[in-house]
């Protein structure tokens, strides 16, 4: 278990929970975290880093100026200014370096996993070449291309695909899922990633990342933050702040003259003091930290987003392209149904599926003995319970499962599978399936469902029968929770269109059980471009999964595209999300993210402007009430003096920025609701708690200022 | 020629060709319009309401005017005439109801000279009307926004009644009748406030034999 | 009948004739604007300037042919003011000084109107009729051509063309300003206002002495200088002069005019929109500024609120007209100063310093509510691109505002424009305070005196025109700002929007799902009110302060 990042409650979380109170949550602020970030936040005061930040660098600016001044004409005043406008800074920046540093601690364990490995590079390898000429390269020396060669118990050198062979891997490095995976070549589970182990056999993979551009490579310089660019909306953003700065500023540059003709000309401390006040730091210090927790929180989830721009656009999606299998249904079908052939008993060919499935421990495996119970009182032996028994294993060659009775008197051996395996298996020992056993498989299939047929073959002495018994019905199983996740997905304004290569009729009918909006039925990689390329035109952004090589275009079509990291490498390089979990239904997850990410956004600034009007309250009485005493009733917290009414103002204005970390970081809370509910919501919340919450802080914070000597 | 001047001075003259038959259709054509149909249905007020008397135009019953005595040597503002129903102060021209520099004061509401200005206003048309300071009605006080405002209200008007029968020998009854004849209600009977046409009044009592 | 009684009344059924109006004139100017049929007299406008009356512009186009028709205007009424004393009806008036001819054409064209002059004394009749009032129809019909562009930024979709700013000049002049000022300017003469081109009367005043009595085309021009919110009087006295507003029923009318067109507009916009619901949104935001301004403006003036001069006089009658009374005036102050009109029935220099400050915090909020002709609804429209950017996070999608996305260039634009007035405002008025010369120019002392400066500043760059008339504007400095001051405030916010409009017009349209936030529901119009109001009170919070609070807590 190389990585473990702490997500106990993210992990495989295939079964979504109905009404999804707090699903999506990210990690706790922890307060060392603060302090190991503290020298990062001090170095992004240069100022050519703080530039980015046009609202955090008119705060700098601002404190250059106390400073000198404070310099100038020490006061306690001036100093107690100057002090907290660099606190404001540096908390500003602490909030980034806070966020980041959560992504350097996980690529620094991303980093421990990439050890040098020394690659088996073959050269002029070519299909079916069994004698290939080998030579060993340091891994960083691989190109585009290459070939090479890993066996059991050796690490894979570099990203690629499966050219030859298959074999069992060990991809917990990425993924931290314990469980090994199967890669083979060609079909869609033939994508190998750098820094995996081979448990078994042996591959042949072809190199398809340049060096220092593995997936491993990718994943820390994204979850570092070193690829990150601002996205279009946090732009959009960052113009308004900017604007409504650079308005304040105008405010208060101007305010001088006229505070002059009124006979109260102000220090630079006090009017640097209002810029701050007023300018909307909070927003402008958090801003970065919101975008940087948000992909982090999908990394928290096993997803990695190429960009921000990814993340932000799944918070638009109108339409959510879904998979069947795996998300809509149960990945595994389960026995609804044993249908004998002409002239076999019910109740035998239901012992014989039993039989057949007591060692099978897939969902199927389990329902079909489960069936087998409950409709035909055929108590489940245990595997010890059978003398003589050999259990035979499903495999991807045979695709069959069974079990062999080694009866003295008697070898039964019984095995359940796809149609045409077991019915070649059959045939090669002799039996003749009768012609009906294709007409119960073509109408179990008809009705959307699958057909495991069960065969038999029977060894006394010398003669051998082989028989087709009849065939199991596996049907789909719609998951629990489904139909009230659709219902919430379409009060969020997200059309749900399930994919699957059912026929129309069966979709139809999964369709209307599980309640999504629409379906598409024996869909081809076409017909999936075709539809995205529809509600596209419509100005709608749609977002879908997929894995396979056929995938990549309709993933790169989409406007989210995650691709399942047990896809093929054209499918991860296509899409601009991977799900290291390949869970089809983390989506939906991810479209909640992304919709909290904004929200986050949208409720501090509005926190932040709201903010503004105690400051003034508490600032403009301090400055002109000497002069225009009638100001003073404005003066409705009753601070105690002007001085100390700037420094309250100036001190709350810092802290605030530290006390909404955590709430940056984890984001606002979200409930999929109606738009307008979700915005009355947040607009009591961070609206009036905006313009509430700083009079009472202001308030108290100037019940204890007033205690510095000199502060009057 | 043409190939000399440019795309944008090409523009402005074309904006200047559509702002000159705008400047016929709505700076000429439409105005003359008006007047055309003005003087033809509503001669008398489109000329100013003009207010004669033996064939001489004595004023507009729009505008208001001063009724003082001969101006006094030293002293712009002219002394208020007891004979005549005296309209609101004015801040047009120096010595007021002037049309060619209509206007209000524009003083501030806490101005101290306004302040002043308006005690002083108080004690003296009290005295002059013989009533007690605090029973002066605010539009004897204040001066107009226009400067020409040629209405008082009703309880100035009733509250001169005394003096200017007094001044020209008159009963009082039949000054009373005179004012009780010009309060004019609200118009259309809610829009603004009740008045007295100080210009007609006192021309009413101009005419009275 | 009470004051009080009368006084509501008159809002009732001044409100009651702008209702009856919304429906059928919205329509009707959203038919105008959206018509493909010329009429005879259109097509001999087009022709005249040489004009495709079928084209249509690029936003860039449709901007260098306002800038282009701006320009021509100022210079045409420059040298038409600078040259009037040499023309007939004249009236013997002297010739205008260079910076004050320069203010005026500025204020002229860019609906603004204001008036550093005095009309009786400085000009004569050829000038107000053929110059000025001309005006008052042209910037009047350039904002709701302005806005009419604006309005298909979103309506349409993936292009580059806003529509022909000629044809829908041509059309506001035509089809809506000319037959409503026509009708009005009748029934104006008809209650008393007057309309003739005598120069002055010479009158044997009734107690001896002489009185001139002016004359003037008063009657067609106090029509559009309502109508189109343009507000420049004909007289110094403005529409306090009883000549121009003779009784409070023309008071009524006038009043109706300068907000017609402003609170019918947002119908015009929902129905070129296609969505009728938007317009009730946009226009219970405008209503509920405007009652809440008319009634503070109201309870200040009834009740003396700060005022020594109205406490000891017993009244706020300083600078108000007795036909009209206080609940008149008020009702005319608030709707003249949210309306970017600027006529005055009163001075609004001599009002409460809550009344009076408030009339400068009307303007301050960007002339919106309803504000002036096509200007108001482009100026509430960018700041519902505003909340709807913040509103629109808060649902957890980028936001969106009638189908089309606000990316960083939208909110570019959109910010630029609402920082341009403040800007002008703060600036111009800070560097006013900082001159010693300039501060003489203030007739009060003290915070009111402050205030003068703060609202003429004010009142040029959001485009009003009226004034805390105690400051002595006509000064070379005071023109020159004041002129530059109201170009700017006029012509880069509408560069802003035109731009705002092509960026809208260009994208392709985002579907409305539930997920959409709802822009139509009373929860927006409130969220708007508080955008409008906390924006614009934080922003002129500091120099409020200043005026007058600092006068009104005394």
């Amino acid at each position: 278990m190389a990585v473990n990042r702490g997500k106990p409650a993210h992990r495989g979380g295939t079964d979504p929970a109905p009404g999804g109170t707090g699903r999506v949550s990210g990690g706790l602020l922890d307060p060392r975290q603060l302090l190991r970030s503290f020298p990062d936040a001090l170095r992004k005061l240069d100022p050519r880093v703080m530039a980015r930040n046009p609202v955090m660098f008119v705060v700098e600016v601002g404190a250059v100026l106390t400073t000198a001044f404070a310099i100038k004409t020490p006061s306690v005043f001036a100093w107690v200014i100057t002090v907290w406008l660099w606190l404001t800074v540096v908390f500003a920046n602490l909030a980034e370096a806070v966020a980041e540093g959560r992504g350097k601690a996980q690529a620094e364990t991303l980093r421990k996993t990439r050890t040098e490995t020394v690659a088996r590079r073959l050269a002029d390898w070519r299909r079916g070449d069994t004698a290939p000429r080998e030579e060993s390269v340091p891994a960083a020396g691989l190109k585009l291309g290459d070939h090479v060669v890993v066996e059991a118990g050796q690490v894979i050198p570099g990203d690629g695909d499966v050219v030859e062979g298959i074999a069992s891997v060990d991809e917990s490095a990425i993924t931290g899922e314990s469980a090994p995976v199967i890669r083979e070549s060609g079909g869609d589970r033939s994508a190998v990633t750098g820094g995996t182990k081979v448990l078994s056999d042996r591959i042949v993979v072809r190199i398809t990342s340049k060096p220092g551009e593995t997936f491993i490579d990718r994943m820390i310089a994204l979850v570092e933050g070193a690829s990150r660019q601002k996205t279009p909306n946090e732009i959009a953003l960052n113009i308004l702040l900017a604007s409504l700065t650079i308005v304040f500023l105008i405010a208060v540059v101007t305010l001088q003259p006229f505070a002059v003709f009124a006979g109260a000309p102000q220090s630079i401390v006090v009017l640097v003091a209002l810029v701050v006040a007023l300018i909307p730091t909070t927003i402008g210090a958090l801003l970065s930290a919101i975008g940087i927790a948000g992909m982090d929180r999908l990394v928290q989830r096993n997803v990695l987003a190429v960009s921000g721009r990814a993340v932000e656009a799944a918070g638009d999606v109108n339409t959510l392209l879904l998979d069947k299998t795996g998300t809509i249904t149960l990945g595994n079908r389960q026995a609804a149904e044993f249908l004998p052939v002409q002239g076999v008993d019910l109740e035998e060919l239901a012992d014989a599926a039993q039989l057949s499935s007591i060692a099978d421990e897939t969902p199927e495996g389990r329902s079909i003995v489960v069936l087998a119970k409950e409709r035909h009182a055929l108590r489940a032996r245990t595997e010890g319970e059978l003398a003589h028994a050999t259990f035979v294993p499903f495999t991807a060659e045979s695709r069959m499962s069974g079990v062999d009775l080694d009866d003295p008197q008697e070898q039964r051996a019984l095995r359940k599978g796809a149609a045409a395996s077991v019915m070649t298996w059959v045939r090669s020992a002799g039996g003749h399936p009768l012609a009906d056993v294709g007409g119960i498989v073509d109408g179990v299939s008809a009705s959307g469902g699958t057909p495991l047929v069960v065969g038999e073959v029977l060894r006394q002495q010398d003669s051998s029968t082989a028989r087709v018994l009849g065939v199991i019905h596996l049907k789909d199983v719609v998951k629990a929770g489904m139909r009230e996740r659709f219902d919430e997905l379409r009060r969020m304004g997200i059309r749900t269109v399930m994919i699957t290569g059912d026929n129309p009729l069966t979709a139809r009918a999964i369709a209307e059980e599980a309640g999504v909006d629409d379906f598409l039925a024996e869909a081809t990689p076409e017909d999936k471009m075709a539809l995205i390329k529809r509600e596209q035109a419509g100005g709608k952004l749609v977002a879908m999964t997929g894995d396979g090589t056929n995938d990549a275009p309709a993933l790169a079509q989409a406007d989210v595209g995650v691709a399942m990291n047990t896809g093929t490498s054209a499918a991860k390089e296509a899409g601009n999300m991977v799900d290291l979990d390949s869970n089809p239904t983390k989506l939906i997850e991810i479209v909640e993210i992304g919709k909290q990410l904004l929200i986050t956004r949208g409720a501090l600034t509005t926190f932040s402007i709201a903010n503004d009007v105690a400051k003034y309250f508490a600032i403009i009485p301090a400055m002109f009430a000497r002069v225009e005493p009638g100001l003073d009733k404005l003066n409705i917290m009753k601070l105690h003096s002007p001085t100390s009414a700037i420094a309250s103002a100036i001190i709350f204005n810092a802290l605030i920025i530290v006390v909404l970390i955590p709430l940056a970081l984890r984001g606002v809370r979200y409930r999929p609701s109606s738009a307008a509910a979700l915005l009355s919501r947040n607009i009591w919340i961070y609206g009036l708690g905006g313009l509430v919450v700083p009079f009472a802080g202001i308030k108290v914070i100037d019940l204890i200022v007033q205690f510095i000597p000199g502060l009057r | 020629m043409a190939r000399i001047i440019g795309p944008l001075a090409r523009q402005h003259l074309a904006a200047l060709r559509i702002l000159l038959v705008f400047t016929v259709i709505t700076g000429a054509l439409y105005p003359l319009a008006v007047t055309g149909i003005a003087e033809a249905a509503f001669p008398h007020r489109a000329n100013g309401s003009l207010v004669s008397q033996n064939g001489h135009v004595i004023g507009s019953s729009m505008i208001g005017q001063n009724f003082a005595l001969p101006p006094r040597r030293g002293r712009t503002v002219p002394p208020p005439d007891p004979r005549w129903f005296q309209p609101r102060p004015s801040a047009a021209g120096p010595s007021g109801y002037d049309p060619t520099a209509s206007g209000a004061s524009n003083l501030g509401p806490n101005n101290s000279g306004l302040i002043a200005m308006v005690n002083r206003r108080r004690a003296a048309v009290a005295a002059f009307d013989g009533v007690p300071p605090g029973s002066v009605p605010v539009d004897a006080l204040t001066a107009s926004g226009s400067g020409l405002d040629p209405d008082i209200s009703p309880a100035y008007a009733y509250e001169q009644v005394p003096r200017v029968a007094r001044a020209r020998g008159l009963p009082q009854a039949v000054v009373h009748h005179l004012v009780t004849a010009r309060v004019q209600g609200r118009a259309l009977g809610f829009l603004g406030q009740k008045h007295v046409n100080v210009v007609n009044l006192n021309h009413d009592l101009s005419t009275l034999r | 009948m009470s004051d009080t009684l009368g006084g509501w009344l008159e809002i009732l059924a001044l409100a009651a004739a702008v209702a009856l109006s919304f429906r059928p004139l919205g329509d009707y100017m959203a038919h105008i604007l959206t018509s493909r049929k010329h009429w005879r007299v259109e097509r001999l406008v087009y022709r005249a300037g040489g004009m495709d009356g079928d084209a249509d512009q690029i936003w860039t186009v449709y901007l260098r042919s306002v800038l282009a028709f701006s320009a021509v205007s100022v210079l045409f009424l420059y040298g038409f003011l600078r040259l009037q004393n040499h023309l007939p009806l004249a009236l013997g008036t002297p010739q205008m000084s260079a910076s004050q001819a320069f203010n005026t054409a500025a204020s002229f064209v860019t609906n603004t109107n204001w008036q550093s002059y005095s009309g009786e004394a400085a000009l004569g009749h050829l000038v107000q009729m053929t110059g000025l009032a001309v005006q008052n129809f042209l910037s009047a019909a350039v904002g709701i051509a302005v806005v009419t562009a604006f309005i298909r930024g979103f309506t349409r979709t993936r292009t580059d063309r806003v529509g022909n700013f000629w044809v829908d000049l041509t059309r506001v002049v035509v089809r809506l300003l000319l037959p409503m000022a026509f009708v009005f300017a009748i029934v104006l003469v008809a209650a008393g206002v007057i309309q003739n081109f005598h120069g002055f009367q010479d009158a044997t005043a009734i107690a001896g002495g002489s009185q001139k009595i002016p004359g003037g085309p008063v009657a067609s021009q106090e029509a559009i200088k309502e109508l189109g919110t343009n507000g420049g009087g004909f007289y110094n006295a403005n529409s306090a002069h009883p000549f121009e507003n003779p009784t409070a029923f023309t008071n009524l009318i006038e009043i109706y005019l300068l907000l017609v067109i402003s609170f019918c507009l947002p119908r015009t916009f929902g129905v070129m929109v296609g969505d009728k619901r938007q317009s009730w949104t946009i226009v219970a935001v405008m209503v509920l500024i405007w009652a809440a301004s008319v009634t503070l403006i109201t309870v200040n003036e009834l009740h003396s609120i700060s005022s020594t001069a109205g406490h000891d006089a017993g009244g706020m009658l300083e600078g108000k007209e007795q036909r009209l009374g206080v609940w008149a005036s008020a009702l005319f102050a608030a709707s003249t100063t949210l309306t970017s009109t600027g006529a005055v029935d009163s001075a609004h220099d001599s009002y409460s310093p809550g009344g009076g400050g408030m009339t400068i915090f009307n303007m301050m909020l960007g002339e919106i509510a309803p504000g002036g002709t096509g200007s108001g609804l482009y100026g509430i429209l960018v700041l519902a691109v505003i909340a709807v950017f913040v509103a629109g996070l808060m649902v957890g999608r980028t936001p969106e505002y009638l189908g089309k996305k606000l990316t960083g260039r939208e909110m570019r634009f959109a910010s630029l424009y609402i920082l341009t007035t403040p800007a002008l405002v703060l600036a111009g008025a800070g560097i006013a305070m900082a001159l010693p010369g300039q501060r003489a120019a203030m007739l009060n002392s003290g915070p009111h005196g402050f205030s003068e400066v703060l609202y003429a500043f004010t009142s040029a760059a959001n485009n009003n025109g009226s004034a805390f008339a105690g400051l002595s504007s006509n000064t070379t400095w005071y023109n020159t700002a004041l002129g530059l001051i109201m170009l700017v405030g006029r012509l880069l916010p509408m560069v802003f929007v035109l731009a705002l409009a092509g960026s809208l017009a260009g994208q392709r349209p985002v579907p409305v799902t539930a997920g959409t936030l709802p822009t139509h529901r009373p929860q927006f119009a409130g969220l708007l009110t508080a955008v409008v109001v906390i924006v614009v009170g934080l922003t002129y919070f500091p120099a409020l302060a200043l005026g007058p609070l600092a006068e009104g807590l005394r």
